[in-house]
Formats: structure tokens, C-alpha cells, sequence
């Protein structure tokens, strides 16, 4: 079953399935690197719990939920490379 | 190229490009804007064996795609000015990430130069990149280079020029397989345009037929004004992003996106990076800082400290060179007095030109310093925190996380000022957020406001000072925030722009880099400051000084002096009566000039907030600027000239005056924080957006200030009384 970004806690760690969105906000998360096969991890969230800061490609990245609704992602289990 | 050259620095937002600029320019900048928006615009010029060489610094972006102001000027160089080379800077610790955007260079086929900028921090992270198989397999040269040392601009620059030289202005689109699904129509449309010469003396074929089928709206308008080619083009791509939803549920443009990066990871994947450390020690000090910097508790904790101690700082700092300017000023205006006889030209020179100028560039340290503060906060990077932590507060009223700066620095602390404020909305990337912060953050109070404030409130509410001016800075903010509410679901209606947003990593900004950037924002204000404002002030000077009184008034206070001067008494007393007659006469002057007119003219109306026409002159002189406010009240209360900071006995006389009650003491508080913002703010409004809405700031908040001041004041004195 596909979760979407939002349900991630602090610290997951997920893959993104896809992505479901049109226009201005699909092209601006492409263009920001979240494509399907990203792997992505949550490394906070801002004091009023929203927006979420997310960590991917070696920099960090940070969008509202209602953006993240948009992403769908498979959990990864903590691999504690 | 014979004997000059152009190279473009473009680069992902955060990637040194600027500071690179810098060091590679020094001090031969031009700062401009583009035409009809307002990205900054920066070139140089430097000189290389007896070539010149210009070099244009693109606005920062992450892609092509056309998302962003910037990406749209950045293509449009490209396109339109073809320069010779472009430099593409990445950041070498985040390569995945910063090649999506030269993948597009390549496809656009102009000749590319990559910078592995932020090599120190790279090793230090023990990170290994095999340049020279990059380069193979990118195709394209590939230097390394630290921009905050300036290491490896020399080499860069060579490079640059070098491999100009060798591709000779040639353009040499890189063709990218798109897969079975989209490869069949890209080459269906390539065919179609190059037989039409569809647009192909600006882009190259297949980027067209790209941009098509990625839905650009800019590339799609400009075919629409070119050709019937347009339309066939459209339907082919209506065709296949039918298919794509059909058998892959997906659009074309996500397939595109997709390819590229998998183009990227299959180059990177050739050992080209290597990791000397593990994951672990990697967890670099960004990420430890921002446990603490956005920590749910602490992070709002800091950030106000943060952000009073930047106000604090502004203001005492900026109070020391804005009093050498204030002594220049004045010393002007007493040599002026000096030279030139007494008379019109004297007063237009001292008061009009002088006071005027002063008046305004008096500003300009507060906002160099205001800019150095800024400037600090976003290289930084603490900055993007600030809007992280407060999106979700301010998201509620139709803004953006990046509005709080402005507001704060608008006086949303107390006490700043609105032109520097408003100038920091450039941090903000969404046009309708922006232009609700525009309107509404010349509500707080600025440092200009503040004397009115404080002589009302000495005069009416002296027993609790400190609580009213508290209230009346939770007012401003009350009022920006559900006006921008009202704004955003009125005439700048719209959902909010989505906030997608780099949290760049924590870096020491350099000194060059926070200089450079005060020094042109700064620059801006002064060569305003001496053209509109200039002849403003003359005008508001001509409105208070004609028509001058008629001759049988001034030979009336003639008369009266010399009876003065006849009568023996002491000098002291006689010098005394002297300075009444001389201020009685201002205070007639004052009325019978137009000013003074447009005050009496407005009185049947003003009156509905208890404002008298003396009143109305000060309100009219404050649209100058708010200081004038109590200067001119000053001339009507026929009290000679007051000292904004000393306004004690003014105060006294206000209270004392039987027309004025707490009332109307409230309803100009209330409507001096509201009304229009003085004319720098709405020149400066204006440049930020546009005339109209500068003018509608105007009318619009003048009119809200109105309503609250007769609210105030017919509730108060009929119910309350």
C-alpha cells in the first residue's frame, strides 16, 4: 500500500514511487531532484510541524505537506549504514 | 573572438557563482536590472592578453524548465546573446544534484565549461572526483576551483576562453534517448521544425520539440506568434501525453526528468566519485546546527534573538554615520544660508533642495547597515531557516515563510523603515506573496512614525507610554496580517505558491561577498535619492512656500516688528516677542499657501476624525516623509521650527489646545500608522512592482486609515465621553 511523504517521521528513511501532481508543482520537484528511485529521509520538521525538511542527493530540501501529499513513497528499513 | 569574448556564470542557487563573479571580476561590476522585472542583472569586464573579456553573472537556478523569473532571464541570455562560453559552477560536494542543470546546457548545445567549485570543501568531506573522466564523458572541460580564495579562477578563465576558442561560436546540441515512448515523437517533431525553420535561428530543433513536449509555456507562445507549425506541433503533443497517461501513467515531462537524471547517475556511477569517509563522519555540521537552529523550542527562541539583536544592532550602529550625515547636511545648509542672499533662492536651496535631499540620504546608512545585516543572514543561510520555521504561521494570511524579513525590517519590531524593508521582498520568489508583503508591510512602525507617535502619546496617554506603543506595534501587525488576508483572497487571489525550497548548508559568508552586496543595494537608494526625490522635495517646498502672503500681511508683521523694535524694553524680552511675531507669521504663511489651502480644503472632511487643517498640512508634508509630520506641526502650532527629538513643549501645547481630545489624539495615531507610505516607499514600491500597484497602496491605505480615524474618533468622543 503507497504511503505519501507526509506520513514519514523524523529520521525514515524512503524511496519515492511516484509522484502525483500537475504543472507548476510537479516540474518544480523534478526540477528539484524528487523523481521516482530518489531516496529521500526526513531529517525535521519545522516548530508548527510543518513544512518538512527532507534530505536527498546530498543537500537538503524543504516543502510544505500539502506538497508532500503529491509524493508517493515505499518505506525502507533502517539500514544503519 | 578576435579581441573580445563574453563567458556566462551560471550555476544552482548556493553554488559560490556570485562569490566566483567576484573574485573573478574585483571590482569592475555593472549592476543592473533586466528589463521589466527585478532580477539583478550583473556583468564585468576583465582583461585577458589584451582581449576583453565580459563576463555576465546569470541569475542562480536549478533548471531551464522556465519555473522561475530567473530561469527565464538565464535562458533568454543564453538564447538571445549567445554568449561565447557559459561556466557552469557546481558545488563538487552535491554534483548529482547541481548536473541537472548542466545536462540542459549540453542539450541547448552551447559550449560548456564545469567548475568544481567548493574543492576545499570537498576534501575536507574526503571526497575524490576523477575530473579528467568527467570530462570525457561529460565531454565538456572541467576545472576546480575554491571561489572564496579566488583558487583556480586564472586556470578557469584560460579554460574558458581556450575552449571558445576551439568550438568557434558552434553550437552542438547533446541528443539525450528519451526511450521508445517520447525518442519516436521527438524526432516526428525535429523533422516538422527543421523543415519549417520553426523558431531554429534562436534554439536548436530538438530543444524546441523538448520544450513542447515538456509544456513550456514560453517556448509555446512564442511558436504560437511564429507559424501555423504551432498548432500541429501542439497536437502531436497533446497525442502523445495521451499516451504516456494511458500506458504509463505518467506525463512526458516526468519521463524527460527522469532520463536526465538517469543520464547523471549512470556517468557518476563510473567511479567518478569517491568516497574516502563513510556516511557517518560525513554528518556534517549543517545538519548538527540545525538541530539546534530549527529545534521546535529553541529554533523560534534563537530566531527572535536573532532578529532583535539584528534591529538593534541597525539602529545603534546606522545612528552614527546618519548623525555625520545629519551635521553634513546641516553644515550645507548653514553655508547655503551664508552664500546665498535671503530670499527664495535661499529658502528653495536650504529648505526645499537641502532639507529634502538630507532628509533622504540621512536614510542611507541605516540601510547600508540594514542590507549588511541581510546580506550576513542569507549567505549564511540562517535566513532560509527563518522562513522555514515561520511558513506555516504566516501561510495563514495568504504569505509566504519569506515575509517575515521584511516585515521586520519594515519597523515590525518598531522603528525600522519601509524602503530597506521592502527591498528585502526580493528574497521572495512568488510574485503574489510578494506583492501582499509589498502592500502591507509599510503598515509597521517605522523609525519615522515613531515621533508622532511618541509626542500623542506623551501628550494624551502619558501614564502608560510603554503599553500604548506596544499596542500600536500589535496593531500594525494585526492590520498587515489581515490585509494581506483580505488582499489574497480579493484582488491578488491565488493558491499559494508552492514552497519547494533549498535549506542551503551554513557557511561563513565572505566579507567581500556581504560588501559587494550592500554597497549595490545601497547605491540603488542614493541614485534615486538624487533624481525623484530631488524633484519631489522641490515640489512639496513650492506647495508650503506659494503663494507667499499678500503684501498688506506682511507689511502688517513688518509693522508690528518695528513697534516691537520702537518700544525700549530688554533685549532679551524684545528678541522674545520678535520670535513670536516672526513664528505667527510662518503659521499664516503656512495656511495661505497651497499646502496650507489643500488643509483648509479638506477640513469639512477631516474633521470626521477631529483633524483640523493644521493637522492636514502635517499629514500632507508627511507623505514626503513621516519625519515631517512633527516639523510641521511645529510651523502650524506657530512654534518656529521643532526638533522631532525634543518635542516637549509641542506636546504640552497639543494638550493643552481645547480642540484636541484623547480621541483625536488616537485617531492620528492610528491613521499616521496606516495612511500612505511616504513617497520613497511608493517610489520604491513602484520599482519592486509596479506604478499601479504603488498608487493603489496609496489610495487603498489612506482610505483605511481614514475609516479606522473616524471610527475611532466618532465612537470615542459620542459614546465613550
Amino acid at each position: 500500500m503507497p504511503f505519501s511523504l507526509r506520513t514519514l517521521k523524523v529520521d525514515e528513511r524512503a524511496r519515492i514511487t511516484s509522484i502525483i501532481a500537475n504543472g507548476e508543482i510537479s516540474r518544480r520537484l523534478r526540477d528539484m531532484g524528487l523523481v521516482p528511485g530518489t531516496e529521500v529521509k526526513v531529517i525535521g520538521r519545522a516548530p508548527l510541524k510543518d513544512p518538512v525538511a527532507l534530505r536527498l542527493r546530498d543537500f537538503t530540501l524543504t516543502l510544505r505537506n500539502n506538497e508532500a501529499d503529491c509524493i508517493m513513497i515505499e518505506k525502507m528499513e533502517d539500514t544503519n549504514e | 573572438m578576435s579581441n573580445a569574448a563574453t563567458i556566462a556564470l551560471a550555476g544552482n542557487p548556493n553554488s559560490g557563482k556570485t562569490t566566483l563573479f567576484n573574485a573573478i571580476t574585483g571590482a569592475r561590476q555593472r549592476v543592473g536590472n533586466y528589463p521589466g522585472i527585478t532580477v539583478e542583472r550583473k556583468e564585468g569586464t576583465i582583461n585577458v592578453d589584451e582581449m576583453k573579456v565580459n563576463v555576465i553573472d546569470l541569475p542562480g537556478c536549478y533548471s531551464l524548465s522556465a519555473y522561475s523569473e530567473e530561469e527565464l532571464v538565464a535562458r533568454r541570455v543564453l538564447v538571445d546573446e549567445r554568449p561565447d562560453i557559459v561556466v557552469d559552477i557546481v558545488d563538487a560536494t552535491r554534483l548529482e544534484r547541481h548536473l541537472y542543470l548542466a545536462v540542459q546546457f549540453f542539450e541547448l548545445g552551447i559550449p560548456v565549461l564545469l567548475s568544481l567549485n567548493m574543492m576545499d570543501e570537498a576534501k575536507k568531506q574526503g571526497l575524490r572526483i576523477d575530473r579528467a573522466r568527467l570530462a570525457e564523458l561529460l565531454g565538456c572541460p572541467v576545472v576546480e576551483t575554491v571561489a572564496r580564495s579566488g583558487t583556480g579562477k586564472k586556470e578557469l578563465v584560460e579554460t574558458a576562453l581556450r575552449h571558445a576558442r576551439l568550438r568557434g561560436g558552434k553550437w552542438e546540441p547533446l541528443q539525450i534517448s528519451y526511450g521508445p515512448d517520447l525518442d519516436p515523437a521527438l524526432a516526428e517533431m525535429v523533422e516538422k521544425i527543421e523543415a519549417a525553420n520553426f523558431m531554429t535561428e534562436r534554439f536548436p530543433a530538438r530543444w524546441v520539440a523538448l520544450k513542447y513536449l515538456e509544456a513550456d509555456e514560453e517556448v509555446m507562445k512564442a511558436g504560437k506568434a511564429v507559424g501555423d507549425l504551432a498548432e500541429e506541433l501542439e497536437s502531436i503533443v497533446s497525442r502523445i501525453r495521451e499516451h504516456c497517461r494511458k500506458t504509463l501513467n505518467t506525463l512526458p515531462d516526468a519521463i524527460i526528468a527522469d532520463y536526465r537524471y538517469g543520464l547523471i547517475n549512470s556517468i557518476l556511477r563510473q567511479e567518478i566519485v569517491v568516497h574516502e569517509k563513510t556516511q557517518q563522519e560525513r554528518i556534517d555540521f549543517s545538519s548538527r546546527l540545525d538541530s539546534v537552529l530549527t529545534n521546535r523550542v529553541l529554533g523560534p527562541a534563537i530566531m527572535v534573538g536573532v532578529l532583535y539583536a539584528m534591529f538593534q544592532i541597525t539602529f545603534t550602529v546606522g545612528e552614527i554615520p546618519m548623525g555625520w550625515l545629519e551635521s553634513l547636511f546641516g553644515w550645507l545648509g548653514e553655508t547655503a544660508t551664508a552664500i546665498i542672499p535671503a530670499g527664495l533662492l535661499q529658502s528653495l536651496v536650504v529648505s526645499g533642495i537641502i532639507d529634502g535631499v538630507g532628509g533622504v540620504m540621512g536614510f542611507v546608512p541605516l540601510i547600508a547597515v540594514m542590507f549588511l545585516m541581510i546580506s550576513f543572514l542569507e549567505d549564511s543561510g540562517y535566513m532560509a531557516r527563518v522562513a522555514y520555521m515561520l511558513d506555516r504561521v504566516l501561510r495563514v494570511f495568504g504569505l509566504h515563510g519569506c515575509s517575515a524579513m521584511p516585515f521586520i525590517v519594515s519597523g515590525g519590531i518598531m522603528g525600522g523603515c519601509a524602503v530597506p524593508g521592502l527591498m528585502a521582498t526580493r528574497t521572495l520568489r512568488s510574485p503574489k506573496e510578494k506583492l501582499a508583503t509589498l502592500l502591507t508591510a509599510p503598515f509597521m512602525p517605522c523609525g519615522a512614525k515613531l515621533p508622532v507617535f511618541l509626542l500623542l502619546v506623551a501628550a494624551f496617554f502619558s501614564e502608560n507610554e510603554a503599553q500604548m506603543m506596544f499596542s500600536i506595534t500589535l496593531f500594525a501587525w494585526v492590520m498587515a496580517l489581515l490585509v494581506s488576508k483580505l488582499v489574497r483572497s480579493t484582488i491578488i487571489k491565488g493558491e499559494p505558491t508552492p514552497f519547494i525550497m533549498e535549506l542551503p548548508p551554513y557557511r561563513m559568508p565572505t566579507l567581500r561577498g556581504v560588501l559587494t552586496h550592500t554597497w549595490e543595494r545601497a547605491w540603488q537608494y542614493i541614485k534615486k535619492a538624487g533624481t525623484v526625490i530631488l524633484a519631489v522635495s522641490i515640489l512639496l517646498w513650492a506647495a508650503m512656500t506659494f503663494p507667499g502672503l499678500p503684501e498688506n500681511e506682511t507689511t502688517g508683521f513688518a509693522a508690528e516688528r518695528a513697534a516691537v523694535m520702537a518700544t525700549a524694553r530688554g533685549e532679551e524680552q524684545q528678541q522674545e516677542l520678535l520670535t513670536g511675531i516672526d513664528n505667527r507669521e510662518g503659521q499664516a504663511a503656512l495656511r495661505y499657501s497651497v499646502a496650507g489651502r489643500i488643509g483648509t480644503l479638506f477640513e469639512p472632511v477631516s474633521q470626521l476624525a477631529g483633524f483640523d487643517w493644521r493637522t492636514n498640512i502635517a499629514l500632507v508634508g508627511g507623505f514626503a516623509a513621516k519625519e515631517v509630520i512633527v516639523a510641521t506641526f511645529g510651523t502650524a502650532y506657530s512654534l518656529g521650527e521643532v526638533d522631532p527629538e525634543a518635542t516637549d513643549s509641542l506636546s504640552r501645547r497639543i494638550a493643552a489646545d481645547p480642540t484636541w481630545s484623547k480621541y483625536t489624539a488616537l485617531a492620528l495615531i492610528v491613521f499616521v500608522l496606516l495612511y500612505s507610505p511616504c513617497f520613497v516607499t511608493v517610489v520604491t514600491m513602484a520599482k519592486e512592482s509596479s506604478w499601479r500597484w504603488a498608487l493603489f497602496a496609496t489610495g487603498f491605505n489612506t482610505v483605511l486609515g481614514f475609516v479606522w480615524a473616524v471610527a475611532i474618533y466618532q465612537v470615542g468622543s459620542h459614546f465613550l465621553s
